[in-house]
C-alpha cells in the first residue's frame, strides 16, 4: 500500500465490511455505504489531484495497476497473439498480435508486466530482451504490409540489463526498431500506460502520436538511477523524480506528449473500466484521424515531429 | 574490474624529465612523447588506445584544411532547468565548454578524406561524457541531413556514456531524432560508417552508433547498452573481463572490423571507394 493511499484503503476496507454484512442480511447498510463511497471519491479526488512526481512514479508502478493483458480484455476483441522473433525465441516481456478496437483492426504491441511474483518472473517484470524488440519489429512490418495501424502500449522499467541481452545485441535491437519505426509506412499510435523506462520504452515507442495516461511516467533514467549518479544517494529518488520532469503533465508542457488520457479519481487501479472507457475514446479518435492522412505525408510529419525536439532556440 | 572500465589519460611521468615521456595508463610503460604522438596516443607496448579529442580525431581523418564545420555555435539548451545536489546543468555545461573549447559534445561538418568528400560527426568524451543532449542530437542530424542533401557518405565517430539525463526526455528523444536522420541516408543509398571508440554505451549505442552500414571499432573499446555495474547488480554475478569490449561485440556479430587507429583513415577510404564514392 502506498502511504498517501492509507485513508483510501481504510475506507475501502470499511465499505467491504459493510457490503459483506448487508449480503449476510444483518441489516441494510446501503445508505452508509453510499455515504462512505462519496467520502472516498472526495478523498481520492483530493489526493490524486495533487500527487508529487515521486508519488506519480509509485502510482505508475502500482502492483494493482492494470497491465497489458488487462487492457486487452477490457478494450479489444478478437486478439490473436503472434509469437516469436523468427530468429532466437519468444520474449514474454513484449507481446503482440492482431486486435480489434470497436470495428477497427490493428496491430497491438506492448510490454507485459506481471501482477504477482510468478507472473513477474514469467514476464521478466516487463523488461524485454533483444528478441522482444525484434518480435515487435516483425509484427510492425506485418502491419505495414497489410495496411493496419500499429498501437503500442508502453509499460516497462527499462530494457533488460542482463548479460544474455547484451550478448544478443540489446543496443542494436533497440536502435534498429527506432530507425525502422521512423519510416514505417503505416500509422503508429503510442500510449504510455504505466512506466516509460528509457530506451526500453522507446524501442517500441516512436510514433505519429504519443499519448500518456494521467498517472503514467516517462523518463530517460529511473529516478533511483538518476539519484544515485547525480545526487550520489539512491534515497534522493524523489528529488530526482521532480528534476527529471517525468510526469504526463510536465511532458505535455515540454511538448513531448500529444495528449493525456484522464484516469478516474484514485487512479486506473481503482476503476479499470472507467479508465478503459477513456482510453477507448482517445484511441479511436486518434486512429480515425491518423488513418485519414496519406502515408507519405504521415512519414514526413513523423520526421518533422522528431527533428523539432531539442532544436536550439 | 577490467582495465577498460577505468581508463585514465596516459599522464606525463613525474619521475622522468618533464614532457619527454608519457606513461601508458594500462601497462605503465614509459613512452617517448614523440612516439606517443606518432602513434596517435596508442601504446606501442600494449596497444592501449587512449581517448582522442574530437579535434585530434579530425586531424587524423580529414585532409588538412578541407574541413567545414556545421553548427559551430550550437550550445546545449536547458529544457528542464535542471539542477542536482552539486549544482545546475547550466554551470556544468559552461564548465565543459571552458575545459574543452567546444560548444557541444560533437564536432560536425564535412571535408575530404584522402580527397573523398564526406560528411562527418565526431564525438568528444571530455564534454559531459559525450552525452547525447538536444543540441548534440541536433548536430548529428545536421550531419546526416547534409550528407542526404549533398549525396555524400556519412561517418560518425562515437564516444559517449549515453543519454544526457540533465535534459530528461528531450535527451531520450534524440535517439529517435538521429535515427530518423539515418533512415534518410538509407532511403538514398548513402553509406553510413559508424566508428565506435571508447566508450560507446547507453543511448548512443542504442541509436545511431548501431545502425550503420558498417560498424568499425577501436581495439579494446567499451561498447554496450547497460552499464557493467547495473548488470552485475541485476544478475548478481561478476562479468568476464572482456565483456562489452569491441572484441566481444565482434565475436557476437555486431562489429564488422576492429581497426588500429593508425589504419583507420585508409580503411574508411577503402570502404567509401567500395561504396562507389568519388
Amino acid at each position: 500500500m502506498l502511504d498517501f493511499e492509507k485513508d483510501l484503503s481504510v475506507l475501502d476496507q470499511r465499505i467491504d465490511e459493510l457490503k459483506q454484512l448487508s449480503e449476510q442480511g444483518e441489516a441494510d447498510f446501503s445508505a452508509e455505504i453510499e455515504n462512505l463511497a462519496a467520502k472516498q471519491r472526495q478523498i481520492a479526488k483530493r489526493v490524486y489531484a495533487d500527487l508529487t512526481p515521486w508519488q506519480t512514479v509509485q502510482v505508475a508502478r502500482h502492483p494493482q495497476r492494470p497491465v497489458l493483458r488487462d487492457w486487452i480484455g477490457l478494450l479489444f476483441s478478437d486478439f490473436i497473439e503472434l509469437h516469436g522473433d523468427r530468429c532466437f525465441g519468444d520474449d514474454a516481456a513484449i507481446i503482440g498480435g492482431f486486435a480489434t478496437l470497436e470495428n477497427r483492426r490493428l496491430m497491438l504491441i506492448g510490454h507485459q508486466k506481471g501482477k504477482n511474483v510468478d507472473e513477474n518472473m514469467e514476464r521478466n517484470f516487463g523488461m524485454a530482451r533483444p528478441e522482444g524488440y525484434r518480435k515487435a519489429l516483425r509484427l510492425m512490418k506485418l502491419a505495414e504490409k497489410f495496411s493496419l495501424p500499429v498501437v503500442c502500449f508502453i509499460d516497462t522499467p527499462g530494457a533488460y540489463p542482463g548479460m544474455d541481452a547484451e550478448a544478443r545485441g540489446q543496443a542494436e535491437a533497440i536502435a534498429n526498431n527506432i530507425l525502422e519505426m521512423s519510416t514505417l509506412k503505416t500509422p503508429i499510435l503510442v500510449l504510455v500506460t504505466g512506466e516509460g523506462g528509457s530506451g526500453g520504452a522507446l524501442g517500441i515507442g516512436v510514433g505519429d502520436t504519443i499519448l500518456m495516461m494521467q498517472h503514467a511516467i516517462y523518463s530517460v533514467i529511473s529516478p533511483e538511477g538518476c539519484a544515485s549518479i547525480l545526487w550520489r544517494d539512491g534515497n534522493r529518488a524523489s528529488d530526482a523524480a521532480a528534476a527529471l520532469k517525468l510526469t504526463a503533465a510536465s511532458l505535455m508542457e515540454l511538448r513531448l506528449v500529444d495528449e493525456i488520457v484522464p484516469e478516474p479519481p484514485g487512479g486506473a487501479h481503482r476503476n479499470d473500466e472507467a479508465t478503459a472507457a477513456s482510453i477507448r475514446t482517445v484511441l479511436l479518435e486518434h486512429l480515425k484521424r491518423l488513418t485519414r492522412i496519406p502515408v507519405s505525408k504521415l512519414i514526413t510529419r513523423r520526421f518533422d515531429k522528431y527533428a523539432k525536439i531539442g532544436q536550439p532556440l | 574490474m577490467g582495465w577498460f572500465s577505468k581508463k585514465k589519460k596516459a599522464s606525463p611521468d613525474p619521475t622522468k624529465s618533464k614532457d619527454v615521456f608519457v606513461q601508458c595508463s594500462r601497462c605503465h610503460a614509459h613512452i617517448f612523447l614523440e612516439e606517443w604522438k606518432e602513434q596517435v596516443k596508442v601504446c606501442p607496448r600494449c596497444n592501449f588506445h587512449d581517448r582522442l579529442s574530437a579535434r585530434e580525431r579530425l586531424d587524423l581523418l580529414i585532409d588538412a584544411g578541407s574541413f567545414h564545420e556545421l553548427g559551430k555555435d550550437i550550445r546545449p539548451g536547458d529544457p528542464l532547468l535542471f539542477a542536482d545536489a552539486r549544482g545546475s546543468y547550466a554551470e556544468k555545461a559552461e564548465a565543459a565548454r571552458a575545459k574543452t573549447g567546444m560548444n557541444e559534445a560533437v564536432l560536425a561538418g564535412h571535408g575530404r578524406l584522402n580527397k573523398l568528400h564526406t560528411a562527418i560527426a565526431i564525438m568528444d568524451f571530455r564534454f559531459l561524457g559525450g552525452s547525447l543532449g538536444g543540441s548534440t542530437g541536433e548536430k548529428i542530424l545536421m550531419t546526416t541531413e547534409y550528407a542526404a542533401g549533398h549525396k555524400l557518405p556519412c561517418i560518425i565517430v562515437s564516444a559517449s556514456g549515453g543519454a544526457r539525463m540533465h535534459e530528461g526526455m528531450v535527451s531520450l528523444m534524440q535517439m529517435a531524432k538521429t535515427c530518423a536522420g539515418v533512415a534518410r541516408l538509407r532511403q538514398r543509398n548513402l553509406p553510413l560508417i559508424s566508428v565506435m571508440t571508447d566508450p560507446t554505451t547507453g543511448g548512443v549505442s542504442a541509436s545511431y552508433a548501431m545502425v550503420g552500414d558498417f560498424h568499425l571499432a577501436e581495439p579494446g573499446a567499451l561498447i554496450g547498452f547497460a552499464g557493467r555495474r547495473v548488470i552485475e547488480q541485476t544478475i548478481k554475478q561478476k562479468l568476464p573481463d572482456d565483456f562489452q569490449t569491441a572484441e566481444y561485440l565482434q565475436e557476437h556479430g555486431f562489429i564488422d572490423c576492429i581497426v588500429q587507429r593508425t589504419e583507420l583513415k585508409s580503411l574508411l577510404h577503402s570502404l567509401l571507394v567500395y561504396c562507389g564514392c568519388s
